[in-house]
């Protein structure tokens, strides 16, 4: 389907062969891409040129590629998942790049994500924090009926704007501080809302605060560039409430 | 076509009698590890979706010792997730009418009489208890002014039975059974070994006693042993190439198993499900799915003019064609997804299709919108509605969606039994990756069921009744089954590496896609069929010698990692292609144009297959064997489907 409107575009890569390896931004051209194509499926296009070239293609992580498993994730012009606030890298379009345009992309830096390989980050501390009481304590087979416990509709609904939370990482990424409160503050706050989550609460609070703290995540100081990068667009107001939470789990002892 | 057929070598396991007492009095039967001995019993698990991560949060609960492996960096992104819709259940809150056996009824029926009945019934039975289950983990079902649980209503069904969480209900079941498995990887009963990929089953004396993996940051091979080993690595629609998979999705563990010799049972059942985005351009990676959701308020419909190009609010309403209610005024446009794709692609066939490629239809909210408010409608899909603008930079409040159906769910996989074991003993497979509880035709909103109901409810009570008769601990990872296992890896890997042709993978799997998109996608018939088959070998014949893979082995690759699966897609759409074709007859998703009414509906042919057809590796790919499970309907009579 080649198109009068399909776009040339000028692009700067962060490549690095491993995280003992130096990296630097390399610069690649692509050409004749349908603005309606998704910003990694440029990439893919970008890849299978270098493989007929026989270079080695540029490492990226993605998966469902509909903004929900949260895989993909890269630094677009300076910005966690590029330009459009509250997307996904996987939904950003190559029509929000003008013809031409030059476009730098760089993996989400953080003390706490070592580098992988090119643009691809490990983010395992998310789930080392999330082992520190992110759950509920039942075990298959103990719950009671589903109905005997009514929670009403807006508590409902505010516990799903939390619940949101696809894990990416753009939180991270976006903060000057590097800090993980509103990942950590978006479970802590989908819990305590709930009644199931009332009986570990004191302990939830401290376990996550004091993992993401040992992984080497700063502290937040309310830049709020995260909420403005998360692709769910979770407010800042979890992290409200992960502060509540925690100083109520201390004042418990 | 040519290969042979043999009957009464499988046996489903499940008990005679009455349906509703058959799991129950198995449950019974089947042999306990006591308490004490279960931390004795190592299980790997392969997976982490709602099948995978249920089951190794379960089983680690009960006591066993769980390795679980995932190619991704996190379980936590296992496809499961992108489930939009709901989840059915026989709670019968709405009081409409449902019942465990109406929803048994609804599934064996929308299958098109090709499941199981024993194992469909205790899905339906199982189905409550997997809702109490999430709600106990904080998963945030949407809810009613008063609290209870709130219903809506999907394809195939005339009750409201199914639960969601926004257009995020596989997301937040998903994270239900992740939180629930960090518990158990916090307690060190689980070992998480995230970017894994499984490349083969280690068969010792003939059973499953561990696996091989490609560590996919260093690119090394790793032995890992056990005393089962359960894949719950989902379905293959990735072998179309565009389907609503994710990217990473494939069917190389499931296939791997194949070869080692798991029976692949149905593999043409794939779901081809109605409402998805239409293809935008040539380079696009993947389609997304619209949540079948949609259709419960959404109008589909064409102009009842051919290549009409007005704008879709320019034409009046007398110059729209209903299709779907026209076609069956009972169910509308909440048929089952199969008579729904079916029905588009012939609207579209015969040249009333919209948008630039003809290739779509309207579903259309603007009644919708008048009737509930734009507030409401913005509350039940808001986020569906945001999902298409960001594609298609066209906003659903103003204008009809358009959709285009899409490869999206395989009914098809692994042969197993009751038990969910397969063919290799020890082997167990869950969720999508087995074949057994769909039939011809998965309804919206039972796959999350599904998986559920068999990490949470089946595998960890029959997973018992295989480790009871082990000794535990029995085998290492010295074993020369596991040299030769690995050297095989290798010797794939290396081979992969070593041909330096011109043809990238993914050129390749495109073909693929494209052939059995034409030839074995929403119609058949047996010369496509035959002509897909041909294709099909010969472009399995050039891959060898003349795929490129660059870069090297000891590194992370997923250029590699794709080529294998790439490899694995043109073994398998073979077997697509020639259980297509041994299927003489329609069904479900399998519509032969050789076997179809005036109308266009699908014939079956139950006198000749009332049967599973499980497919047995014999080394030679052109001439797998077909081993025959019959289907006995004894409680949902066999009937021709109506949803007039």
């Amino acid at each position: 389907m080649a198109n009068v409107e399909n776009r040339s575009y000028q692009l700067r890569i962060w490549r690095q062969a491993g995280p003992n390896n130096p990296g630097k931004l390399v610069d690649y051209r692509v050409d004749d891409i349908d603005p309606s194509l998704s910003f990694l499926e440029m990439l893919d296009h970008l890849n299978e040129t270098l493989i007929s070239k026989g270079d080695h293609p540029i490492e990226f992580e993605s998966d469902c590629r509909e903004g929900i498993c949260g895989a993909c994730g890269v630094v677009v012009d300076g910005r966690p998942h590029g330009p459009i606030p509250n997307i996904t890298t996987c939904a950003l379009r190559m029509r929000e790049f003008a013809d031409g345009a030059t476009i730098t992309v760089e993996p989400f830096r953080a003390t706490a994500f070592p580098l992988v390989k090119d643009l691809v980050v490990d983010r395992s501390p998310f789930d080392r924090i999330m082992q520190k009481g992110g759950y509920c304590s039942v075990n298959t087979g103990q719950a009671p009926e589903a109905n005997n416990l009514r929670i009403g509709k807006e508590t409902a609904e505010m516990a799903m704007d939390s619940a949101a939370c696809i894990g990416c990482g753009a939180c991270v990424a976006s903060c000057p501080n590097a800090s993980a409160s509103l990942f950590v503050g978006a479970k802590v706050r989908q819990l305590s809302l709930l009644p199931q989550g009332d009986v570990e609460r004191a302990t939830r609070a401290l376990g996550m605060v004091d993992q993401m703290d040992e992984e080497g995540f700063g502290d937040c100081s309310n830049h709020g560039e995260c909420e403005a990068a998360c692709p769910k667009a979770i407010s800042i107001g979890n992290i409200s409430t992960l502060r509540r939470e925690y100083v109520r789990a201390l004042a418990k002892g | 076509m040519d290969f042979d057929i043999v009957d009464g070598t499988l046996s489903d396991g499940a008990p005679d009698g009455p349906i509703e007492t058959r799991w129950d009095r198995h449950r019974f039967d089947l042999k306990l590890v006591n308490p004490a001995n279960k931390r004795k019993y190592k299980v790997i698990m392969v997976g982490t979706g709602l099948g995978g991560g249920a089951a190794a949060a379960s089983l680690a609960e009960l006591g066993y010792d769980v390795l679980n492996f995932c190619i991704q960096d996190s379980p936590r992104r296992a496809h499961s997730v992108a489930a939009q819709g709901g989840i059915n259940a026989a709670k019968n809150y709405p009081n409409d009418g449902d019942s465990v056996w109406r929803l048994f009824y609804d599934t064996v029926k929308g299958g098109d009489f090709r499941s199981r009945e024993s194992n469909v019934y205790r899905l339906a039975q199982c189905s409550a208890n997997i809702i109490d289950q999430c709600v106990a983990q904080g998963v945030p079902f949407a809810r009613e002014y008063g609290g209870t649980l709130a219903n809506r209503s999907f394809g195939g069904a005339q009750v409201s039975r199914t639960f969601y969480a926004r257009g995020q209900t596989g997301q937040q079941l998903l994270l239900g059974a992740y939180s629930s498995l960090m518990r158990q990887v916090a307690s060190g009963k689980v070992t998480m070994m995230p970017r894994r990929e499984m490349l083969d089953v280690v068969l010792v004396d003939g059973h499953a006693k561990g696996i091989i993996c490609r560590n996919l940051v260093t690119g090394e091979l790793e032995r890992y042993a056990a005393d089962a080993v359960c894949l719950a690595t989902g379905g293959y629609s990735t072998v179309y190439f565009l389907s609503t998979n994710a990217v990473n999705s494939n069917a190389t563990a499931a296939w791997r198993a194949h070869k080692r010799g798991a029976f692949f049972a149905n593999p043409s059942f794939m779901q081809i499900h109605p409402t998805c985005i239409p293809l935008q351009g040539s380079a696009q990676s993947k389609l997304t799915l619209m949540s079948e959701s949609l259709r419960n308020d959404g109008r589909i419909w064409v102009p009842k003019k051919k290549a009409d190009d007005r704008r879709p609010k320019d034409i009046p309403e007398d110059e729209r064609d209903y299709f779907l209610e026209r076609r069956y005024p009972s169910f509308g446009n909440l048929v089952p997804r199969d008579v729904a794709s079916r029905a588009a692609k012939q609207i579209c066939d015969e040249g009333f299709g919209v948008g630039p490629t003809g290739l779509a239809v309207y579903l259309d909210f603007a009644e919708a919108i008048g009737r509930l408010g734009h507030e409401n409608v913005e509350q039940k899909y808001g986020n569906l509605f945001e999902m298409y603008r960001e594609i298609t930079d066209e906003s659903p409040y103003e204008t009809p969606m358009r959709i285009y159906p899409a490869p999206h769910y395989t009914m098809g996989g692994l042969w197993v039994d009751y038990n969910l074991q397969t063919t290799i003993p020890g082997l167990h497979a869950l969720g999508e990756s087995n074949f057994s509880d769909h039939g011809a035709n998965r309804l919206g909103a039972s796959a999350l069921m599904q998986g559920l109901c068999d990490g949470y409810f089946v595998i960890p009570y029959t997973i018992g009744n295989y480790l009871a008769d082990q000794t535990p601990d029995s085998v290492s990872t010295e074993d020369e089954a596991f040299d030769a296992a690995e050297a095989n890896v290798r010797d794939s890997v290396d081979r992969l590496l070593a041909v330096k042709g011109e043809r990238t993978p993914r050129d390749f799997h495109w073909d693929l896609g494209r052939t059995l998109w034409d030839n074995v996608g929403m119609s058949r018939n047996p010369e496509g069929i035959m002509e897909s088959v041909g294709h099909i070998r010969k472009l399995r014949e050039e891959f060898w010698q003349n795929v490129r893979v660059v870069g090297s082995g000891d590194t992370m690759n997923k250029a590699l990692e794709y080529a294998g699966r790439v490899a694995d897609y043109l073994e398998l759409g073979e077997l697509i292609a020639i259980d297509a074709y041994n299927r003489d007859e329609s069904c479900g998703c399998h519509l032969r144009t050789d076997h179809q009414s005036e109308e266009g509906e699908a014939l079956r042919r139950d006198d000749e297959f009332s049967y599973v057809s499980a497919w047995e590796y014999t080394g030679d790919l052109g001439r797998p064997r077909l081993n025959r499970e019959k289907l006995d309907f004894e409680n949902v009579h066999l009937a021709v489907r109506n949803y007039k």
